[in-house]
């Protein structure tokens, strides 16, 4: 029997338990990625069912379908475009009246619908009774009776699913909401009017009429490119009665309408539902007593906000260094394996130090992304945000955006994931592009060398005010863009705050391995191409002929000690031995200090040290930092290998050789809030360039470097003319 | 009166909502409509924004939002 397929479209408000009911369908057989053009996660899944192959989408969860969010947009699109066979819209049983005003919507859709009234133990259990037979004939949709956290119903769920996409009726026309004289009389006449001028129409035309009426803009779009002509007509009579509409109420139509469904609603209800709660009295409103206490809320909060960084960084330090332990090994043996040349260069200092700087993020990025979910999934995600919120909007943004930032402190690239818990795509933008002022633990080695060498005993004091300016300069920001370039609407924020639940672990697991997965997948190749650019910019050329023969002078090195070895004792040995070996290891250092100096990169930073020059950083300087591009640790080996003061060496002799070299205070200080500021590194451009856009991206490196670089200039130039050196 | 000025544990029914239309939209398909009882549930600490109890469920609302929002017989 060949397999048929079918296209479900799950849709309901956000906490209605839709996910849950996504994750019981499908199981772990998901495929996460986002909307085509738009950073809003979807989700598909496929089931077999009595010889039918089913492809279930999992739409955003929205509590309506007008086009003023990319949720709502992307999910009316794929209703209007895909035209899914069935859409199961989960009901949340204890907020009936909510969860049926986006039913009504999706009724009004012209498309086959089916109910799943879940959670109706929650509501039962609330004094609510729900006489489902009654509500399936008052809207004419079947309905399924649903509890999502016990697994019940969803086997019947599919199979009506899967009858109603069978069945020869088309999606009932009739019992869908009806609006006042004034309202259905223009729907009339506009309906008429559009039948009669533009003909066939690609969506419902009684629907059409209505978001016309609503002066729903995508709709307008949609009508004008469907029909040229005809359309303008269309909506000029649109805008008339839109505008008498207007008068007659005195009020907005699309208000009118929304109060309308409402009543329509209302009187739904009123047949169904036996009793009605005002007040939360379970045990929820008791957490919260506490949770978002006035006193203890921000304790709490921070004590969460503490546990979680402690898991990710400390926790995760253990991990990471297996796996960093497990890189090391892989390249040893690599190593051993090949014969010395470009092949295993490529492959050991290209490919498997590159790759394994980001594999080895996996553990912190695990533990991260099980904390949010946890947090998402219990409804304390919500709490904080409340929380938050008073000073985040100071910024201009959500309370949301507090955890992110905060994670860039650690990490930047699980703090920019993180920011994927914000609604509105603005601002996750702006959430984006200031996180990664937060100095993460990366940036720190450099500071403690440099700040170390040149502020001795006020070295934390700098240290402290770097990453102070860190967090003035996102502040600004945040404030800046907010009011220039990602203006508009600041979100509003009504929020609901779900009851507590008690999250699964398997959807804490699903979540948490989905979005790894996508860092590990999309991340990989970025990082390896990278890799591979760096290293061959600090490998080539390789034909430059060196100053010296090291070979010819390693073997004399070795020569000389042999033959004063003959004639040396005991004690003696011992002494030539290790002079023998630090005569070998500077020489090798300088060899490939002068390699460094000829490859690419080095002359990169020769010819772009008249840029670096103002703000007192030398040419050493400019490599260490373009090659800290890859990541921020490598700053500091670099300056190592580049003032040959060896790699094994402790920080001291790294800032002994930098004072030597010319550097002063200034110019440490200089360089510092150049580390601080400039350009992400390569892992979290790419996470950049995934949750955003190419062009976020360019931007985010752009802005950040050129702010990396009029500060350092303000605070060389600065320092220099109050007499600082 | 406003919402906003409404202290916790006070409820009130809503007579109009007012503000600039998406904020209005995302209020009305909250529930918040004309007729309907309110129930201020506490402010958050920093005394913004604060947690409504609407037909049974919580929403919050930023204070400035609130103060859209005009109300009568306060209890």
């Amino acid at each position: 029997m060949p397999t048929k397929r079918l296209v479900i479209a799950l849709a309901g408000n956000p906490n209605s338990g839709k996910t849950t009911v996504f994750n019981n369908l499908t199981g772990t057989r998901q495929k996460v990625g986002n909307w085509p053009g738009v950073t809003v996660e979807k989700k598909e899944g496929h089931v077999s069912r009595n010889g039918y192959d089913l492809t279930i989408v999992d739409l955003p969860g929205t509590y309506s379908l007008t086009p003023f969010s990319i949720e709502e947009v992307v999910a009316r699109n794929f209703l209007l475009d895909e035209r899914p066979d069935v859409v199961i819209d989960i009901i949340d049983a204890s907020n009936l009246e909510r969860s049926l005003y986006l039913a009504t919507q999706i009724r009004e859709l012209d498309c086959k619908v089916l109910f799943a009234l879940n959670m109706a133990d929650v509501a039962g259990s609330r004094g609510m009774k729900i006489d489902a037979a009654k509500l399936s004939e008052l809207l004419n949709v079947p309905v399924v009776f649903t509890v999502g956290n016990r697994r019940e119903g969803m086997d019947n769920l599919l199979q009506q699913a899967i009858e109603l996409a069978e069945s020869a009726t088309p999606a009932a026309r009739t019992r869908r909401v009806k609006y006042s004289h004034d309202i259905e009389e223009a729907i009339g006449r506009l309906k008429q009017f559009m039948e009669m001028k533009a003909g066939r129409l690609p969506y419902d035309t009684r629907w059409m009429a209505i978001k016309l009426l609503e002066d729903d803009k995508i709709v307008k779009e949609r009508l004008i490119a469907a029909a040229p002509e005809a359309g303008s007509h269309i909506l000029q009579t649109a805008q008339r009665l839109h505008t008498h509409l207007a008068q007659r109420f005195d009020e907005d139509p699309q208000i009118v309408m929304t109060d309308e469904r409402y009543g329509f609603i209302a009187g739904i209800i009123r047949e169904v539902q036996s009793a009605t709660i005002q007040q939360r009295v379970d045990i929820s409103r008791n957490i919260d007593l506490v949770l978002t206490h006035r006193l203890f809320g921000f304790p709490i909060f921070i004590f969460f906000i503490w546990a979680m960084f402690q898991l990710t960084f400390t926790l995760g330090e253990y991990p990471v260094q297996w796996i960093g332990a497990g890189v090391d090994g892989l390249s040893g043996a690599v190593g051993a394996a090949l014969p010395e040349g470009i092949l295993r260069s490529l492959l050991v200092d290209g490919v498997v130090a590159g790759v394994g700087s980001v594999i080895k993020f996996l553990p912190n990025i695990l533990i991260l992304f099980f904390c949010i979910a946890l947090f998402e999934d219990t409804g304390y995600m919500a709490r904080s945000a409340f929380l938050m919120d008073r000073i985040m909007h100071l910024i201009g943004l959500h309370g949301k955006s507090f955890i992110p930032m905060l994670m860039g402190f650690g990490c930047n690239v699980p703090a920019i994931m993180a920011a994927r818990t914000l609604e509105s795509e603005k601002d996750r933008i702006l959430t984006i592009l200031i996180t990664p002022f937060m100095s993460c633990s990366a940036k720190l080695p450099v500071y403690v060398v440099l700040a170390g060498a040149f502020f001795g005993a006020r070295a934390g004091t700098v240290i402290f005010g770097i990453y102070l300016l860190g967090v003035v300069l996102s502040i600004l920001t945040g404030r800046i863009f907010r009011s220039t370039l990602l203006k508009g609407a600041d979100a509003p924020f009504v929020m609901e705050l779900p009851p507590y639940r008690m999250p699964m672990a398997k959807s804490l697991l699903i979540h948490m391995w989905d979005r790894s997965k996508l860092f590990l997948l999309k991340m990989g190749q970025v990082i390896l191409v990278g890799s591979i650019v760096i290293w061959g910019l600090s490998n080539f050329p390789r034909d430059v002929a060196p100053s010296r023969d090291y070979a010819a002078e390693t073997g004399r090195i070795t020569a000389t000690a042999d033959s004063q070895m003959a004639t040396a004792d005991g004690s003696e040995r011992r002494r030539i031995e290790e002079q023998t070996e630090q005569a070998v290891r500077d020489l090798r250092r300088e060899q490939k200090t002068e390699q460094t100096r000829h490859s690419y990169i080095g002359r990169i930073g020769r010819f772009i040290a008249p840029v670096f020059a103002p703000l007192g950083i030398d040419w050493q300087g400019g490599v260490a930092l373009i090659s800290g591009f890859v990541a921020k640790e490598i700053v500091v080996s670099t300056l190592g290998v580049l003032h040959a003061a060896g790699e094994s060496d402790e920080e001291g002799a790294l800032g002994q050789a930098l004072i030597a070299a010319g550097m002063t205070p200034l110019s440490a200080l200089s360089m510092m809030v150049f580390v601080l500021l400039y350009l992400p590194c390569l892992a979290t451009t790419a996470v950049i360039r995934r949750e955003t856009s190419t062009r976020w991206m360019l931007f985010s490196i752009g802005y950040s470097t050129a702010v990396a670089w009029g500060m350092a200039f303000v605070v060389y130039q600065i320092g220099r003319l109050l007499g600082f050196s | 009166m406003l919402l906003s000025e409404l202290k916790e544990g006070q409820s009130a029914t809503v007579v109009r909502i007012g503000g600039e239309s998406l904020l209005r939209r995302r209020i009305l398909e909250m529930g918040i409509l004309k007729g309907v009882e309110v129930r201020v549930e506490k402010y958050a600490p920093l005394k913004d924004p604060m947690e409504l109890v609407v037909k049974g469920y919580h929403v919050s609302l930023r204070v400035e939002e609130a103060a859209r929002i005009l109300v009568e017989n306060v209890r």
